[in-house]
């Protein structure tokens, strides 16, 4: 298969992306999923919503969603449910937590079935970690301190050596 | 009533001197027929297939449970490939007792649907399978007439 090391996201069918919430008009928000355009998304796109029970979404919120629809002729559309009507973990991201951006090749090398940044990572302290395909990616951890020791080794990952990330790792951990 | 006949007719060989005439118009390619090929390109725009990769969300030493839930649920599709192999490793050897029981099983059910004068003739005859010592006293009841 050929890979295309582009800068910018394209949306795709099916992907799972982190979106911020921009707009609100009327059933619809406007997602910014960084791509060339918005996205939209419906306010029933969410597990159990109905027109009586909407979704909770302010502006400025975070979704984690997929695309429903996405071509170079329309305008991309996500949702928070699967086909078969359940959410699986998609929909709105809680509180707290840290939202940065890194290029699309490194989130495909942190989504390989084996990973060995998150592998490590993991071995550190009790995190929660969401990764958009546009680049985008999460982080929660229980003090501030450490969801940003996460974001700066995720960040710098895209250019350290095993070696070097092994190397910081273990300065962490003994600290 | 013949003019109808006449008129159906007339036209149809209007239609065909029509065809004629239209036929002849066309343009005809000399090319031979090109066969289609069948294109072993799949267009496919997104990654996830290619590199199998995992889902978006992730938690570790349980900091939200939940998603450590879907963590196993999502990861364990790609899994259950391998479970069906050998669920059907698994089915072969049980195949065995399957027919087994299914023997008995027609004969449990076979024996339902038996008259009565029938049941007890099964049961002489298992007896007479099981021990061949006894003969066989009871013959099938006749329908004894009356003695005047």
């Amino acid at each position: 298969f050929v890979h295309e090391p582009r800068l910018q996201y394209v949306p795709v069918k099916g992907d799972h992306v982190i979106g911020i919430v921009t707009a609100k008009a009327g059933d619809v928000f406007k997602l910014d999923v960084g791509g060339s355009e918005q996205a939209s998304l419906s306010y029933l796109a969410f597990e159990g919503a109905t027109k009586r029970n909407r979704p909770n979404v302010q502006v400025g919120d975070l979704i984690y969603g997929q695309f429903l629809v996405a071509n170079k002729d329309m305008e991309p559309e996500m949702v928070c449910i699967d086909s078969s009507g359940r959410s699986s973990g998609m929909g709105i991201i809680g509180q707290d937590g840290f939202l940065f951006k890194v290029s699309l090749g490194l989130v495909r090398k942190l989504l390989a079935p084996k990973c060995e940044i998150i592998q490590e990572l993991s071995q550190l302290y009790p995190f929660e970690l969401v990764l958009g395909m546009n680049g985008r990616i999460w982080v929660k951890a229980k003090t501030v301190q450490q969801t940003l020791i996460i974001v700066n080794i995720l960040e710098a990952c895209e250019y350290m050596t095993a070696e070097q990330r092994k190397q910081a790792l273990a300065r962490l951990s003994g600290n | 009533f013949m003019q109808r006949g006449l008129d159906s007719q007339t036209k149809k060989q209007l239609e065909e001197e029509e065809k004629k005439i239209i036929s002849e118009e066309h343009w005809y390619l000399d090319l031979p027929d090109l066969k289609e090929k069948e294109s072993f390109i799949i267009e496919e725009r997104s990654f996830m297939p290619c590199e199998d990769l995992l889902y978006g969300r992730m938690s570790f030493k349980g900091f939200n449970p939940e998603i450590e839930k879907l963590m196993i649920q999502m990861n364990s599709r790609c899994k259950e490939e391998e479970i069906e192999v050998d669920g059907k490793m698994e089915a072969d050897v049980s195949d065995e007792e399957m027919a087994r029981r299914y023997e008995t099983l027609v004969g449990t059910i076979g024996k339902k649907f038996l008259r009565k004068r029938d049941q007890h003739v099964l049961q002489d005859e298992d007896e007479d399978g099981s021990s061949n010592t006894r003969p066989s006293k009871k013959a099938k009841k006749k329908f004894l007439k009356p003695q005047d």
